[in-house]
């Protein structure tokens, strides 16, 4: 088996608003490099609320969760923003795009704030993942001018940006139709084997996950499959 | 770190609700201008009322007073050591008002570097005969040069020129009041009798005007050999001595001082006119207290603002923290957004408020009363700017503050599985 890059032991979350529900139940998982997993279930399983904590930013669980080995219990704050800035890329259902800056910018700004680089080159990176995923045209586009799909491949590109060690995806296609969608689920795929990008998607939609090298389906805040 | 990518975030968010922002500014920069128009227009006018009294007055004035000795014979007798002695109705005996040893006094205070300067002076009341009317009124006899240097004589001559007092011989500056019951001009000559009723003719240099009509009824200047001249005295005669100090806070110790030391009645400024200061630093007091108040009104202007502007970037500030972005980070977003209205609003307001201080300083403002001023009184202290620009930081930051700390709060969580 390759390095493991994803591990959560034994994880357990309860809402206590009005009376106590487990929703997770020792969830037990790990993800290893250049995985390509779908994470399925039925609405209300948990499938989301799993993903929250693995991406750091719910930390109101029990259990751990280690992320390129590292533990991410009782990290503060800023120690987990860090992590999430520079191992864990994000695509959500909505897009999410800062409407003040260029499609340039908005990929650029987890990079600047990593400042590993420096703005000539976060800039030149953000070229080069927007030329990946064809939409390099766009770039100095605002990013409220353009399409559904488009701004969802603006978001990958802005998760790719500062080569993560993971990429999450929460439903990253639920808002888009089906010509779309399959753009995008294309996209991952090609990173996935092109690039040997690791990647988690929360979906349920059965067709994708079927296309994907592992399914981890959930029911009622565990595991079954 | 990232304080570029800071502020670039957060000149991207003003940007986009420059109006909003605007109207933040605007509410900082009207009360800045407001803070800095009011103080210095205050400043201003106590500079001016304090001016037409305390410019006018000795620090420490030394004079001698006409009392009854109280050292009376009888007590000093030993017969009558063990008795209770009851004196009715002591007189002062001739007394003269004169300064003794004035000559010794005035080089003893030139020698003193704790004093500005000194002005020797003679105060003598006199008759002004006109015709058939006798007018009683005072003659001070002054040393020009010194009086306008330290009381700022020139100031209230508003006819003739105060140095011909010294050039002219027996020549005679009137209050205005004054000259118009003699209905005497400039050029023109008058009548003075002194107490003992010798008459002398005197050409009128000048007129002046105080402000107090009192004192512009009742008072005329003449120079100090003029008035020993009328007085029938030698020239080491005066009655008085006024001293300027370099600072005016130590003339209450300064004046016992010399009382003890010259062996002379010594009055200094703060006990003969208390009540000044207290006016002064009331009004000082309210138009600061009026000035803070605008200050607190932008704050919540900001305040509101910027809680608004953080309801509407809920995405934002979600995306951001998401993608690695600290609370701290948010944080420092709003604050800057909050102190750059501030500096905007504030420097703006500085220049605004220099600008009106500057038109008030031009409109007119002319009272019989007031003859050296022609228009508002303006005080450009440099202190009033640097406290309205600490003061507009201050607030901006503070008003930032409460908004930017529920910013960086927010659960970015909540906010995307919300959607």
């Amino acid at each position: 088996m390759n390095e493991i890059i994803l591990e959560a032991k034994e994880i357990s979350k309860s809402f206590n608003d009005p009376v106590k529900v487990k929703v997770l139940s020792d969830i037990t998982m790990a993800i290893a490099k250049g995985e390509f997993v779908a994470l399925t279930g039925k609405s209300g399983c948990g499938k989301s609320t799993l993903l929250y904590i693995l991406s750091t930013m719910d930390t109101d669980y029990e259990g751990e969760l280690l992320i390129d080995t590292i533990s991410m219990v009782r990290k503060k704050e800023a120690a987990l923003a860090r992590v999430r800035n520079e191992k864990i890329g994000f695509v959500f259902q909505f897009h999410y795009l800062l409407e003040e800056f260029s499609v340039l910018k908005n990929v650029m700004l987890p990079g600047l704030k990593l400042a590993r680089l420096s703005e000539k080159e976060v800039e030149h990176d953000a070229m080069e993942k927007l030329k990946i995923l064809g939409i390099d045209k766009l770039a100095m586009k605002k990013a409220n001018q353009l399409s559904g799909g488009e701004k969802q491949r603006v978001a990958i590109a802005r998760a790719l940006i500062n080569n993560p060690d993971i990429i999450m995806g929460d439903e990253p296609t639920g808002n888009l139709d089906k010509k779309n969608s399959d753009n995008v689920f294309d996209l991952f795929k090609k990173l996935s084997e092109e690039f040997k990008q690791t990647l988690l998607i929360v979906t349920h939609d059965q067709s994708f996950a079927d296309r994907m090298h592992r399914i981890i389906e959930m029911e009622d805040g565990r595991i079954i499959n | 770190m990232n304080m570029k990518l800071i502020g670039s975030i957060a000149k991207a968010l003003l940007l986009a609700r420059w109006k909003q922002t605007m109207v933040a500014a605007i509410g900082v920069t009207f009360s800045i201008t407001m803070f800095i128009a009011l103080l210095s227009f205050m400043a201003g006018l106590n500079d001016l009322l304090d001016g037409l009294l305390l410019n006018r007055t000795a620090h420490v004035r030394l004079y001698n007073e006409i009392q009854p000795s109280k050292d009376q014979p009888v007590n000093r007798s030993a017969i009558y050591k063990n008795d209770y002695n009851f004196i009715h109705s002591v007189k002062p005996a001739a007394a003269r008002l004169q300064i003794y040893n004035s000559g010794a006094i005035l080089q003893a205070l030139k020698k003193d570097n704790r004093v500005l300067g000194i002005a020797p002076k003679i105060i003598t009341p006199v008759f002004f005969n006109d015709m058939n009317i006798h007018v009683a009124a005072v003659i001070n006899g002054i040393d020009v040069k010194s009086e306008s240097k330290l009381f700022y004589f020139n100031d209230y001559i508003t006819e003739g020129v105060s140095g011909d007092l010294e050039k002219i011989p027996n020549s005679i500056v009137l209050g205005k009041g004054l000259a118009n019951q003699l209905s005497a001009a400039v050029g023109d000559r008058v009548q003075v009798s002194n107490i003992s009723g010798e008459i002398f003719q005197l050409k009128v240099t000048g007129l002046f005007q105080t402000g107090v009509q009192e004192l512009d009824k009742t008072q005329s200047y003449a120079s100090i050999v003029t008035v020993q001249k009328i007085m029938g005295q030698p020239n080491t005669f005066i009655t008085d001595i006024q001293v300027k100090l370099k600072n005016v806070k130590e003339a209450p110790a300064i004046a016992k001082e010399y009382a003890a030391l010259f062996e002379i009645e010594a009055v200094d400024i703060q006990t003969a006119n208390s009540q000044f200061e207290t006016g002064s630093f009331i009004r000082t007091l309210i138009s600061y207290a009026v000035g803070i108040v605008l200050l607190v009104v932008a704050g919540f202007g900001i305040y509101n603002i910027l809680n608004m502007m953080i309801y509407e970037k809920m995405d934002t500030i979600a995306i951001l923290k998401a993608t690695g972005f600290s609370g701290r980070d948010v944080q420092n977003i709003f604050l800057a957004i909050a102190t750059s209205i501030g500096v905007l609003g504030g420097a703006l307001g500085l220049l605004l408020g220099f600008g009106l201080s500057a038109i008030i300083d031009q409109i007119p403002f002319s009272t019989a009363s007031l003859p050296t001023i022609k228009t508002y009184p303006i005080n450009y202290n440099p202190l009033f700017y640097i406290i309205g620009a600490v003061f507009s930081l201050v607030t901006t930051f503070l008003a930032g503050w409460f908004p930017s700390r529920k910013a960086s709060k927010i659960d970015p969580v909540i906010i995307i599985r919300g959607k």
